[in-house]
């Protein structure tokens, strides 16, 4: 996982990528919260997850609990194909859908992978 | 424990369930809602099924099984329960219970004719199997889902979602993940063996980033599956989390309720809850809000008694029976939880063991006494009168442990009237009063048979037809009613009806006609009708299958004597019949009262003793003025044609039975003292006035007094006063 800094101010992109699984659930955890602490707007972008399992998919649930919570704009950005299998078995796209419709926050235009 | 034991444990445990499959079964021919009972009933055949499995008594388990299909549909809604339905039932019900009759006699295998029995039984279930009525109503939802946007891999949400499909919740345990298990992996299963037409995530547990351990598992998921599978291959699916995690299904068609009850279990909050199964299709929104001011509205109702109930009611908030259901169901799980959690089973034989000793405690500890006195020491006195209270504690205790609520063998009346109203095609009911009076075990066991005939009776010549009635002015549904209560010292239990009553006249020239009565002799009321309690009388005009033969009403009256009882009856013509039954409270211990009559020393129970006085007569005279009203006595000391001359100072003891009052002449009080009664022997039995003896603390054997027959004896001549009823026993 590596992030890419681009406007403070602004939304910043997280690039979550490889496995998304109970292995580095824990150290995922901990990223994503201080990112959660550092940043008005974050936006995950999930092109490079090459396996997502259910820890994988609840921490994804928390953090969109966690960003509305504390009024943080969180949205997704492109989803591998395996985020997006997962996600169509579990229903879920409905659940980040709304919460991008309601995230706040100018988005990043420009170079994404 | 033995595989007998436990068997017997099994025979012990269906009948039970029997009982309480019957008593459902005519619950409903009352209450208008059904799902209680039917809960009840279902619970029942179930619960034998699986452990008739469990001894592998495969034509137990064969026959249940049927009747369990059959209950499933009724449960879902499929069935009704009208009067065939629950008559098929309740027929049902007593082939397992011979079924298990057989098994504790050891035929069950080989009794073919039994087996034959069943098979009409089983015949007409599949027939209600086979005729179904049309599912439920739920077909074609409007999609409620507002956030899909991809139709994906899961199916169309706008179509046959909803009711038609299984519904699983899932909460799936902490330790799951680090168990090495997947829920995905679990939810791809389902897709196998059915499509998944609707899946919400359940991500409410989700503590915070901070606080979370993401190798812990939080996540819920309600789920609605299409499938042809029956219950137990989705169970399988989650057999490996079956221990940790929170699974329940619903089946297809399931009704609001359950879904409510299913909401109930969840641990999320209901309006939660209520909203993701709206956006899993299980409920329409429109649904979904009856139901839940149905249910708080229910809740008040408990909360705040019938008045809210009605109001509710009134405004047509609340349907009447859901409010009465919620009431009924949560005092009989109240009832159900004391005596589950209170009782035990004990037996018999070794009760009767304790009280006999208890009996040798209580003449021992009266000798004991006794020779305390006569030392004169003030300390073992003392001591000895405080151990006289504890073995009268004890004694009191005892007995009390022989006691048992008439109110089971009243219960098991409904069942009577049930079948005999419908056998005569009368429509009678049953109404029970006194169902929390207490008395001794044998008693109850032996009185069933006597009441049995006299409801009989008094549904089949007391209640008219429905013709008569109506001409009478009467209401339609006849009423045979059954009451208990204690009064002084005995239990008294009426059965009576609302029906025509005795025909005094043709009693009187019925028994003229067979010589019991001379042609011009004068009878009052009372002593006519209680003619009937002759042998061989009748005077029913049709002899049906139930009564009429004239062998009932005096076998009645000699089971009763058989217990130290009496039976007595009142009527009156038109308007109904009151047969009573009085019995003594118990047959081992009382507490008595000693007299003396010469050198000869008589024990009068204290629960018949009104009071002593001096003795005084008008001279020559049989009676005395006690306050200013007669009170006739019994010179015992003549009556019993004893030797001797009375002493100067006699006393009179005033006895009391069945609202009249009596003295007894004796010679001295020698105080209270608790009598273990001892049976006199076949020898005696035919003394009349003379109950049983008892031994003294000084090994002196002192005879008990059967008032009841010193008054008969004495006749008519008794005067009579009436009694309030006591409505509680002293224990």
């Amino acid at each position: 996982m590596h992030t890419t800094e681009s406007n403070p101010s602004e939304q910043h992109l997280l690039m979550l990528s490889g496995e998304m699984t109970i292995y580095r659930a824990t150290e995922m955890a901990q990223e994503l919260n201080s990112a959660l602490m550092q940043h008005r707007a974050l936006r995950l972008d999930l092109s490079g997850v090459s396996e997502l399992d259910t820890a994988g998919v609840q921490l994804l649930l928390q953090v969109q609990r966690d960003a509305s919570a504390r009024g943080i704009g969180l949205c997704l950005g492109e989803l591998s194909q395996a985020v997006q299998d997962v996600f169509d078995c579990l229903n879920l796209s409905g659940h980040f859908s709304a919460a991008t419709a309601t995230a706040a926050g100018p988005t990043q235009t420009g170079a994404l992978a | 424990m033995s595989l007998d034991d436990t068997r017997h444990l099994f025979i012990l445990e269906s009948r039970e369930l029997l009982e309480s499959m019957e008593e459902a079964l005519l619950a409903l021919t009352r209450a208008e809602d059904a799902s209680e009972p039917v809960n009840a009933i279902f619970r029942a055949a179930h619960t034998i099924k699986g452990s008739a499995g469990l001894f592998g008594l495969d034509r137990i388990v064969a026959f249940t099984h049927v009747v369990e299909s059959v209950l499933d549909e009724v449960r879902a809604g499929r069935l009704v329960t009208d009067s065939a339905m629950i008559g098929l039932l309740l027929a049902c019900g007593d082939h397992i219970g011979a079924l298990v009759d057989a098994l504790e006699q050891g035929s069950l295998d080989s009794d073919d004719a039994l087996h034959a029995s069943g098979a009409p039984l089983v015949a007409q279930l599949q027939t209600c199997l086979g005729h179904e009525l049309p599912a439920a109503p739920g077909s074609a939802r409007p999609a409620t889902q507002t956030s899909v946007k991809e139709a994906g891999s899961v199916a169309n949400a706008g179509s046959r979602a909803g009711r038609d499909a299984w519904h699983i919740s899932l909460r799936f345990g902490r330790d799951v993940l680090r168990h090495g298990m997947d829920p995905l992996s679990f939810i791809h299963y389902l897709k196998t063996i059915g499509t998944v037409v609707a899946i919400e995530t359940v991500p409410d547990a989700l503590p915070g980033l901070a606080e979370m351990d993401a190798e812990s598992c939080y996540l819920g998921f309600e789920i609605e599956l299409q499938t042809t599978a029956d219950k137990q291959a989705i169970e399988s699916v989650f057999e490996f989390v079956q221990d940790d995690c929170l699974v329940r299904i619903l089946p297809p068609n399931s009704r609001v309720a359950e879904y409510i009850q299913l909401i109930e279990t969840l641990p999320e909050q209901t309006p939660r809850l209520g909203e993701i199964l709206v956006r899993c299709g299980t409920l329409t929104a429109r649904e979904l809000e009856e139901a839940l001011n149905i249910q708080t509205a229910a809740e008040a109702g408990l909360q705040a008694g019938t008045a809210i109930g009605g109001i509710l009611v009134e405004q047509g908030v609340v349907q009447p029976e859901v409010v009465e259901a919620a009431l009924v169901k949560q005092q009989s799980m109240r009832e159900a939880k004391t005596q589950e959690t209170r009782s035990i089973r004990v037996d018999a034989d070794k009760l009767d063991r304790l009280i006999n000793l208890v009996g040798e405690l209580i003449i021992a500890a009266a000798s004991t006494d006794l020779e305390a006195r006569r030392a004169r020491v003030p300390v073992l006195q003392e001591r000895t009168s405080t151990l006289t209270g504890l073995v009268e504690s004890v004694r009191d205790s005892a007995l009390q442990l022989r006691m048992v609520k008439i109110g089971a063998t009243f219960s098991r009346f409904q069942r009577v009237v049930h079948d005999v109203s419908q056998e005569i095609g009368k429509d009678i009911a049953l109404e029970l009063q006194g169902e929390d009076t207490e008395l001794d075990k044998t008693i109850v066991e032996r009185i069933a048979d006597p009441l049995t005939h006299l409801v009989r009776n008094a549904m089949d010549h007391g209640i008219e037809t429905a013709e008569i009635r109506a001409a009478q002015g009467k209401p339609a549904r006849g009423r045979v009613g059954l009451n208990a209560f204690h009064e002084s010292g005995s239990i008294v239990i009426e059965v009576s009806d609302d029906g025509g009553g005795l025909k005094r006249d043709r009693i009187l020239a019925k028994a003229i006609e067979r010589g019991l009565v001379d042609a011009g002799a004068v009878l009052s009321d009372n002593e006519i009708y209680n003619l009937i309690f002759e042998p061989g009388f009748s005077t029913a005009e049709q002899v049906t299958n139930l009564s009429g033969r004239g062998v009932g009403m005096d076998v009645v009256k000699r089971n009763i004597t058989a217990l130290r009882g009496s039976v007595d009856v009142r009527s009156q013509e038109g308007v109904g019949t009151t047969v009573s039954i009085r019995l003594p409270l118990t047959l081992a211990i009382i507490d008595g009262f000693l007299v003396s009559l010469g050198d000869s020393i008589f024990v009068v129970p204290l629960d018949t003793i009104d009071e002593c006085i001096d003795m005084s007569a008008e001279s020559g005279q049989d009676y005395t003025n006690l306050r200013g009203t007669v009170l006739p006595f019994l010179r015992l000391r003549e009556h019993f044609g004893m030797d001797g001359t009375s002493t100067t100072r006699q006393n009179i003891v005033i006895v009391k039975h069945a609202g009249q009052r009596m003295g007894l002449v004796v010679d001295a009080l020698l105080g209270e003292f608790q009598t273990v009664i001892k049976p006199l022997g076949r020898m005696f039995s035919h003394i009349k006035c003379i109950s049983g003896s008892t031994i003294l603390g000084s090994g002196e054997v002192a005879l008990i007094l059967d008032v009841a027959a010193l008054f008969h004896q004495a006749g008519n001549t008794a005067a009579r006063t009436s009694e309030p009823r006591e409505t509680a026993l002293a224990a």
